[in-house]
C-alpha cells in the first residue's frame, strides 16, 4: 500500500460515515467560535429546539470588533456591543466557556487556540472564520466555515466535507538574512497566485519550514487562504511538542509524553504522494511587501513598483495611487499596524522591538502594536517589551482583531497608507478607501521608524 | 426544519418578475443578530405603500406568494428565505426562480412552486378575483390546485428536495440521521483526543493541567 500524506492521516482518522453520493462526514475536536458569525447559528438552534451537541468541544472568544483602547474605554459602537452581549448570552445559555474582552485568555481566536494548548495534532478544528488555517501549523486539519455550518457543527459536532485534493510546498535553502516567515508566505502566494490553491489542503515542508518556530509556522498556516487553500499544514516535529508542553490544555509529566509520542506518527510518510507538488528556494528571497490590492501583487521592499501586466495590475495602481517604477522604499506610510492573527504573537513583537528600540517613530505617523492576545501582552510586558515601544512612540494597545478588518475603531480614513502585518490588501478591507501594504513585523518596524518603506538592516546600520 | 406535505392556503398575487434578494430583504437587515423577526423587514421598500398588495386587508394571512419570473435572484443571503418564511409563507410559486435562492429555500422548508407562465396568469386570475381562493400544493404528488375552479398544474421537486421538505430534513436533520454513527465515533475519539473538559473553571480561567 502507497504511504499516505499527513492530510490523509487526519482526515481518514476523522470520517463518521461516508455515504454513497453524499459528502464525508468528519468529526470536529475543536469548534471556535466568536462574536460575529456565530449569533444567527444559535438562533438556529434556538428555532429548531436542538442543543449544542458538545459545549466542551466549543470555546468562545471575543476578538473582531472589540475595541482596543483601555478597558476602561466602553464599546461605544451599539452593533459591536450588542454582538459581544449576545455571544456572551449564547456561552452562558449553552454552557460553552468564554473568554469575554478584558478576559486573561482573550484574545484573537487563531492566537488563543495555540497559546492555550486547545489546538493540538492530529485534531479537525473549525471556525467561522477563513484563517483558521492557522491551527494548521500543529498538524491539525484547520479550515474556515460560514454560519449555518456554524449552525451544524453546534448540532451535530460533524462538518460534511468533499475531500480535498493535496499539495506539497517545499521551501529548500537557508532564510537570509531579515527574511522572516511573512515573507516565505508572502513568496508563496506570490508563486501560487490568489487562486493556484483552490481545492488543495497544502502541507508545508522542507529545511526551512523545519528551522521555523511554530510562531512562524503559523504565519505561513495562516495566509494558505490567501493562495486559495482550504488548509495549511505543518508536520509534527520537536518543535511542535515543545511549544505545547507545559500549557493549560495539555496533560502534564508522564501522560503529555504518551501524547506526544502519538503526536509523532502525524507526519508524512516518505513513500506518499501529493497531488502537486511546488518548490521554493528559500535562497533567492529577500524582505517584500505587496504594492496591491491582493496578496499575491508582490514585491521586495528594496524594489520598485512593477509595470502592471493586466488590466487587474492596472486597476490595483490606480487604487493604491502607485506609478510604476517608483522605487518602494520612497513611498511614505501614514499607519503602521503590527497586529492580526498573522503576526501578532510573542516573537513578531519581538523581532519588532529588536528593531524599535532606542529609535523613534517618524513624525507624522501613527504606529499601533496590538498584541494578539492578553497572554502575548503580558508576556511582552513581563519582557518590556512596551516600554521599548512607547519609548519609541508606538501604541501598546488590548488585544484583538482591531486594524486587520477595520470592525472596530482602529480604521484607515480615504486615502491613508499602512504598512501592516496583517493578512488582506483588499480594497477598503481596513477602512473604506485606505490603501494597505502587507509587511513583515520587521518591515512593519523599520517602516514606522523612517515614515516610509524600509528594511531592518537600513534601522541599524 | 418542519416536514412539509400538503399545503392547503391563499395566495396572495405579487405578480412582479425579477424580485431579487435586495428587495425582499434589504441589506441593512444584514447586521442583526438573530435569525428571527426578519418578516418586518420583508419588502420594506415597498410596505409603506398603501397600495402594496401585502398591504391589502383580502390577502392578510395568506401563506403562498405568487411572484413572477425569475422570483429570488441576486446575493446569496438566506435571510431572504428566513424573511419569506418569518413573515407566515410557507410556499412561492412564480415561473423561474434564482438558483441559489432555491437552494436556499429548499434547506429551509420553503416550497418553490415552479409553473409555466400561462399556468401562472391563470393561477393570478384566480386569486386577483376570488382572494378567498384556497390553493392545495401536494409535495409528494408535485401538483398545486384550485380544486373549486377545477384548475390544475404540476410542478417538479429534485428527488433531493422533494425527500428533504417530505422528511423536514434541512442539513443538520439529515446529518443527524447519521446519530448513532456520530455516537459511536465519539465514544473512540473522546478518549483519544479529549475535550476541554475540567480545563477551565466557570469564570474561564484555565485551571491546573493534569487531564
Ligand atoms: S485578525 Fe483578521 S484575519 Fe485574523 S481572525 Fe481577526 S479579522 Fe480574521
Amino acid at each position: 500500500m502507497a504511504g499516505r500524506t499527513l492530510f490523509d492521516k487526519i482526515w481518514d482518522d476523522h470520517v463518521v460515515i461516508s455515504p454513497e453520493g453524499e459528502p464525508t462526514l468528519l468529526y470536529v475536536d475543536l469548534h471556535l467560535i466568536h462574536e460575529v458569525t456565530s449569533p444567527q447559528a444559535f438562533d438556529g438552534l434556538r428555532l429548531h429546539g436542538r442543543p449544542v451537541r458538545r459545549p466542551d468541544r466549543t470555546l468562545a472568544t471575543a476578538d473582531h470588533n472589540v475595541p482596543t483602547d483601555p478597558l476602561s474605554v466602553p464599546v461605544l459602537d451599539p452593533i459591536s456591543r450588542r454582538q459581544l452581549d449576545v455571544l456572551e448570552e449564547n456561552c452562558r445559555e449553552y454552557g460553552i466557556t468564554l473568554f469575554p474582552r478584558g478576559h486573561e485568555n482573550q484574545g484573537i481566536v487563531h492566537v488563543i487556540g495555540p497559546e492555550l494548548g486547545v489546538t493540538q495534532p492530529g485534531m479537525v478544528i473549525v471556525c467561522g472564520d477563513s484563517h483558521t488555517s492557522t491551527h494548521g501549523a500543529f498538524g491539525s486539519l484547520a479550515f474556515g466555515i460560514g454560519t449555518s455550518e456554524v449552525e451544524h457543527v453546534l448540532a451535530t459536532q460533524t462538518i460534511p466535507q468533499q475531500r480535498p485534493r493535496t499539495m506539497s510546498v517545499t521551501v529548500e535553502g537557508e532564510l537570509p538574512e531579515g527574511v522572516e516567515a511573512k515573507d516565505v508566505a508572502l513568496a508563496i502566494i506570490q508563486t501560487l497566485g490568489t487562486g493556484g490553491g483552490a481545492g488543495y489542503v497544502i502541507e508545508y515542508r522542507g529545511p526551512v519550514i523545519r528551522a521555523l518556530s511554530m510562531e512562524g509556522r503559523m504565519t505561513i498556516c495562516n495566509m494558505s487562504i490567501e493562495a486559495g487553500a482550504r488548509a495549511g499544514l505543518v508536520a509534527v516535529d520537536d518543535t511542535t511538542i515543545e511549544y505545547l508542553r507545559g500549557r493549560p490544555g495539555v496533560p502534564s509529566d508522564e501522560a503529555f509524553d504518551v501524547r506526544a509520542d502519538q503526536w509523532r506518527t502525524l507526519t508524512t510518510d516518505d513513500d506518499a504522494m501529493f497531488d502537486a507538488e511546488i518548490v521554493i528556494d528559500a535562497n533567492t528571497l529577500s524582505p517584500y511587501m505587496t504594492w496591491g490590492t491582493n496578496p499575491a501583487q508582490v514585491a521586495p521592499v528594496n524594489g520598485v513598483v512593477p509595470e502592471p501586466v493586466d488590466d487587474a495590475d492596472r486597476r490595483s495602481l490606480e487604487y493604491m495611487a502607485l506609478t510604476p517604477g517608483t522605487r518602494l522604499r520612497d513611498v511614505p506610510v501614514d499607519i503602521v499596524f503590527i497586529g492580526s492573527c498573522t503576526n501578532s504573537r510573542i516573537e513578531d513583537l519581538r523581532v519588532a522591538a529588536r528593531v524599535a528600540d532606542g529609535q523613534r517613530v517618524a513624525d507624522g505617523v501613527r504606529a499601533l502594536i496590538v498584541p494578539g492576545s492578553h497572554r502575548v501582552k503580558a508576556q511582552a510586558e513581563r519582557e518590556g517589551l512596551d516600554k521599548i515601544f512607547l519609548a519609541a512612540g508606538f501604541e501598546w494597545r488590548e488585544p484583538g482583531c482591531s486594524m486587520c478588518l477595520g470592525m472596530n475603531p482602529d480604521q484607515l480614513t480615504p486615502g491613508q497608507r499602512s504598512a501592516s502585518t496583517s493578512n488582506r490588501n483588499f480594497e477598503g478591507r481596513q477602512g473604506r478607501g485606505g490603501r494597505t501594504h502587507l509587511v513583515s513585523p520587521s518591515v512593519a518596524a523599520a517602516t514606522a521608524i523612517r515614515g516610509r518603506f524600509a528594511t531592518p538592516s537600513e534601522i541599524s546600520a | 426544519m418542519k416536514a412539509v406535505h400538503i399545503i392547503e392556503a391563499r395566495g396572495v398575487p405579487l405578480d412582479r418578475s425579477d424580485v431579487d434578494t435586495d428587495q425582499i430583504i434589504p441589506s441593512d437587515w444584514l447586521k442583526r443578530v438573530e435569525r428571527t423577526g426578519f418578516g418586518r423587514g420583508l419588502f420594506s421598500e415597498w410596505r409603506d405603500d398603501p397600495a402594496f398588495v401585502l398591504n391589502q386587508p383580502e390577502y392578510q394571512g395568506a401563506e403562498i406568494l405568487i411572484g413572477g419570473a425569475r422570483f429570488g435572484t441576486g446575493s446569496s443571503r438566506e435571510h431572504a428565505v428566513w424573511a419569506l418564511m418569518d413573515y407566515g409563507f410557507t410556499a412561492v410559486v412564480a415561473s423561474s426562480f434564482g438558483d441559489i435562492f432555491k437552494n436556499n429555500s429548499s434547506k429551509q422548508g420553503l416550497v418553490t412552486v415552479e409553473v409555466s407562465p400561462s399556468a401562472l396568469d391563470e393561477l393570478l386570475a384566480l386569486v386577483r378575483e376570488t382572494p378567498s381562493t384556497i390553493i392545495t400544493i401536494d409535495v409528494a404528488q408535485g401538483t398545486i390546485e384550485v380544486a373549486e375552479h377545477d384548475w390544475r398544474s404540476d410542478f417538479s421537486l429534485s428527488p433531493m428536495t422533494r425527500e428533504r421538505l417530505l422528511n423536514g430534513w434541512d442539513d443538520i436533520g439529515l446529518s443527524l440521521r447519521h446519530d448513532a454513527d456520530i455516537a459511536r465515533y465519539e465514544a473512540g475519539v473522546d478518549i483519544r483526543r479529549p475535550s476541554l473538559a475540567g480545563l477551565f473553571d466557570a469564570e474561564g480561567r484555565a485551571l491546573q493541567s493534569s487531564h
